[in-house]
């Protein structure tokens, strides 16, 4: 077990306050190292096993996102926001979506709106999966992680019924989607909500009734919530400390305010109590995504985006056959509409926090600046200063239960 | 008390800052109110301690090349008990890009400054580890500062020649 944080240094290395003749070791770990969840380097000075300290290097898959998206037209953009987070990727581009449509004041249709939210917490779930089945591989159980597996194929089986692609789906469009869920998508996920909660309880007993992992996880890299407050943690680790911050009960989207759902929290903030908060969030995605089921059935059907022609790119078979559509496809592309000067921020979500758009538009073609809100990049912070005095298999563990996605870390 | 909204605490703010909150807005319902770099501290102190914004959400930084040549440092901050949001503007010239560092209020802020600082070159007055995070350390420029072009304009592997153009 290790101890407590008591005090959270700053991100700094410290490697030259301790004495020379301790003969403390520096271990690189990482860029690349099968331990770490992704490209990023933390140089670590220990005695033994322990860490003395550390420091966090990052940036190296940095692409460019906010300089590439003042350059491209809105729906261009969409394809930038998909890699972003790559487990969990129609969120962000639900979000993005949302903002442009906030900006614009774009009224989305009901039935559109219950999509996105069937799709959004599908997203959470797969995201759930591996961030909870890889803490479950790091601690030394890989059965779980390959049980989960197969239903992460599932949900993603459906996301290519639902757009064509698998990881990084291109999912939503400004207004809506590209094309309608057809019947073998409801047929989907009507499945997975019948099989999942059978899988997701056996998962759940072979960890927490596991002597072994609750021993690895149980007050290891403990935060309080002042703590987590302090570096602006967000999502269900801020959860599994306590804090009952959630954006879909705060600043409700996509008509989250009619559902009804709890939010899970924690009392340690520990590795455990993060594992238990993701594990019932999926619990409560099914809920959410029952519920959003039953709603569709209640609204128009084939309706899939809104009446917004100057917005919404028309279907290529159209361009090809009719005037209008070719005319509204050419405006668009050429960007020819009249767009509000001003500036919002947009946040959802996301399945490791609040992820926030903050777009500054001057009426041009492309957004004047847009700025990315990452949870992971936030999340990531503490990691450096919390892993003093731990052993590196806790580092490995608390690492992994942050669920740090290298591509919303560096964007 | 009530619950707080954006036009009490308006009220409160310009009663405790008078004059220094210079202009205030509310693009789509979030109150966004401007203030100068000698008071951003105050003002962002003022909210974190007495009107219960313990909640820093993002900083980041806009450049305004045209006019002045000015960035403007964003702050969002986020009041979680009676949710509320506010966004805090400090504009500074491009000449001498510095404003002091918050992450004497929030240790959070240390990541969004050095990234700030990456991007844009702002000297967090400070701050106690300013170096780059995103971009490599030898970099010469701030690259989201307008004035640099997103490809590299020397580049000759992009020529239309190559391409049969």
């Amino acid at each position: 077990m290790s101890k407590p944080i008591t005090e959270l240094t700053s991100n700094r290395p410290v490697f030259e306050e301790h004495d020379p003749e301790e003969e403390l070791t520096t271990l690189n770990l990482g860029p690349t190292h099968p331990a770490t969840h992704g490209v990023f380097q933390n140089v670590l000075q220990i005695d033994g096993e322990r860490i003395i300290s550390g420091v966090s290097t990052i940036g190296y898959i940095h692409r460019a996102f906010e300089k590439i998206a003042e350059h491209r037209p809105f729906y261009q953009i969409t394809p930038l926001t998909d890699r972003l987070n790559y487990c969990s990727a129609p969120i962000n581009n639900m979000g993005w979506h949302m903002t442009v449509e906030k900006l614009l004041e774009i009224e989305i249709p009901k039935r559109v709106q219950y999509m996105r939210v069937i799709v959004m917490e599908l997203a959470r779930i797969a995201d759930h999966i591996i961030c909870n089945g890889i803490l479950g591989v790091d601690t030394g159980a890989f059965s779980g992680f390959l049980y989960l597996m197969q239903e992460r194929e599932f949900i993603y089986e459906i996301f290519e019924e639902i757009c064509g692609a698998r990881l990084t789906t291109n999912i939503g469009r400004i207004g809506g989607f590209e094309r309608d869920f057809n019947e073998i998508a409801f047929t989907k996920i009507d499945e997975f909500l019948k099989r999942f909660p059978a899988v997701l309880s056996e998962f759940q007993e072979l960890f927490t009734r596991n002597r072994i992992f609750i021993e690895r996880t149980s007050n290891v890299a403990a935060v309080t919530p002042e703590q987590a407050l302090n570096y602006s943690w967000s999502g269900p680790i801020l959860r599994a400390t306590g804090v009952d911050y959630d954006v879909r009960a705060m600043a409700p989207y996509c008509s989250y305010e009619e559902f009804e759902f709890d939010i899970p929290v924690g009392t340690n903030g520990d590795v455990y109590d993060r594992f238990m908060v993701r594990n019932e969030e999926m619990t409560q995605s099914m809920r959410i995504i029952e519920q959003a089921i039953e709603k569709i059935k209640g609204e128009p059907a084939g309706v899939f985006h809104a009446d917004v022609p100057e917005f919404y790119l028309p279907p290529k078979e159209q361009v090809y056959t009719n005037m209008e559509a070719l005319i509204y496809h050419f405006k668009i592309v050429m960007g020819e509409w009249e767009t509000p000067k001003s500036e919002v921020y947009h946040a959802v979500e996301g399945a490791n926090g609040e992820l926030g758009f903050y777009l500054i538009h001057d009426g041009g073609r492309t957004p004047y600046r847009l700025h990315f809100r990452r949870p992971s990049f936030i999340n990531y912070q503490m990691f450096a200063p919390m892993s003093s005095g731990m052993l590196i298999s806790d580092a490995i563990i608390n690492m992994s239960s942050l669920n740090v996605i290298a591509g919303e870390l560096d964007a | 008390m009530d619950k707080r909204d954006n036009q009490s605490l308006l009220a409160e703010l310009t009663d405790r800052f008078g004059t220094g909150i210079s202009r205030h807005e509310e693009p789509y319902g979030l109150l966004t109110i401007h203030t100068s770099k000698e008071l951003i501290l105050d003002v962002l102190a003022f909210l974190k301690e007495s009107a219960g914004f313990t909640y820093l959400t993002d900083i980041t930084a806009v450049h305004y090349p045209d006019g002045d040549n000015t960035f403007a440092i964003v702050y969002h901050v986020h009041n979680l008990l009676e949710n509320v949001r506010v966004r805090i503007k400090a504009s500074i010239p491009v000449s001498d890009p510095k404003i002091p560092s918050a992450t004497t209020l929030w240790a959070g802020a240390n990541w969004m400054e050095r990234e700030t600082y990456d991007f844009f070159g702002v000297q967090f007055e400070g701050h106690p580890d300013l170096r780059r995070i995103l971009n490599m350390d030898d970099l010469d420029v701030f690259p989201m500062r307008r004035e640099y072009p997103l490809e590299d304009p020397n580049r000759v592997d992009k020529r239309d020649f190559y391409f049969g153009r």
